[in-house]
């Protein structure tokens, strides 16, 4: 058994699609019209065909208290793994994306946290 | 105020959680939970971290910033500036019993 599928909640579809692909570097997947809303995931470049991550809309009422709870206390419910967590905190943060947590070594990994302007922090992660 | 700060310095965990402040001030509360388990291997939960917070900001010592929908922590010393001053500058003493 392997993870085929995580989703993120995600306020605007659009605004979401163009976040994970020209600011974080995502590759669009599947984009398929499901009425209202799409089905929309996006793959790492690097894994093609490796997990893909759903952008699912975020209408549901219990979605807006989960995201609203976590993103108060900096809690980052998705991660991503990269070769170097300040290299790209440096490239990000000149995008000017929002950082709730610096690079921050923890033992043998290194973290940081990052808005992704659709109402999720995610954190970025590297192994020494 | 002055026996709240006492009351919070007295805890190791709280004194950690200063700790902790001065070397980055500005954090989340997962921040702050992460930096605990790993530099101390204080493995409280994030409610009891969250209590700690609430007594340190009772005290003064910590003050909460909400900043849109982030809240950040930050230190502040000078409720340790009336202690110090009491028996190190007693001129300049608070008025305390």
């Amino acid at each position: 058994m392997r993870i085929h599928l995580s989703s993120v909640f995600v306020d605007d579809q659009e605004k979401a699609v163009r976040f994970y692909t020209d600011v974080l570097g995502f590759v669009r997947k599947h984009d398929v019209p499901m009425g209202e809303d799409r089905w929309l995931t996006v793959v790492s470049p690097e894994d093609p065909e490796g997990t893909e991550l759903l952008l699912e809309p975020s209408g549901h009422p219990a979605v807006q208290p989960y995201q609203t709870a976590l993103v108060e206390d900096g809690i980052p419910a998705t991660s991503f793994a990269v070769d170097d967590v300040r290299a790209e905190f440096h490239r990000l943060r000149a995008l000017g994306v929002r950082f709730t947590q610096e690079p921050l070594e923890m033992g043998p990994v290194t973290t940081a946290v990052l808005d992704d302007t659709c109402g999720n922090l995610i954190q970025l992660v590297h192994s020494e | 105020m002055t026996e709240d700060v006492f009351k919070a310095l007295a805890d190791p965990t709280r004194r950690r959680i200063l700790d902790e402040l001065v070397e980055r001030d500005g954090q989340t509360l997962f921040e702050l939970c992460a930096r605990l388990v790993t530099e101390h291997g204080i493995g409280l939960s994030r409610q009891a971290i969250s209590q700690h917070l609430a007594v340190l900001e009772a005290a003064g010592l910590v003050l909460p910033r909400r900043e849109g929908r982030y809240k950040f922590h930050d230190v502040n010393t000078e409720p340790l500036e009336h202690i110090v001053n009491r028996w190190l500058r007693p001129d300049a003493s608070e008025d305390t019993p």
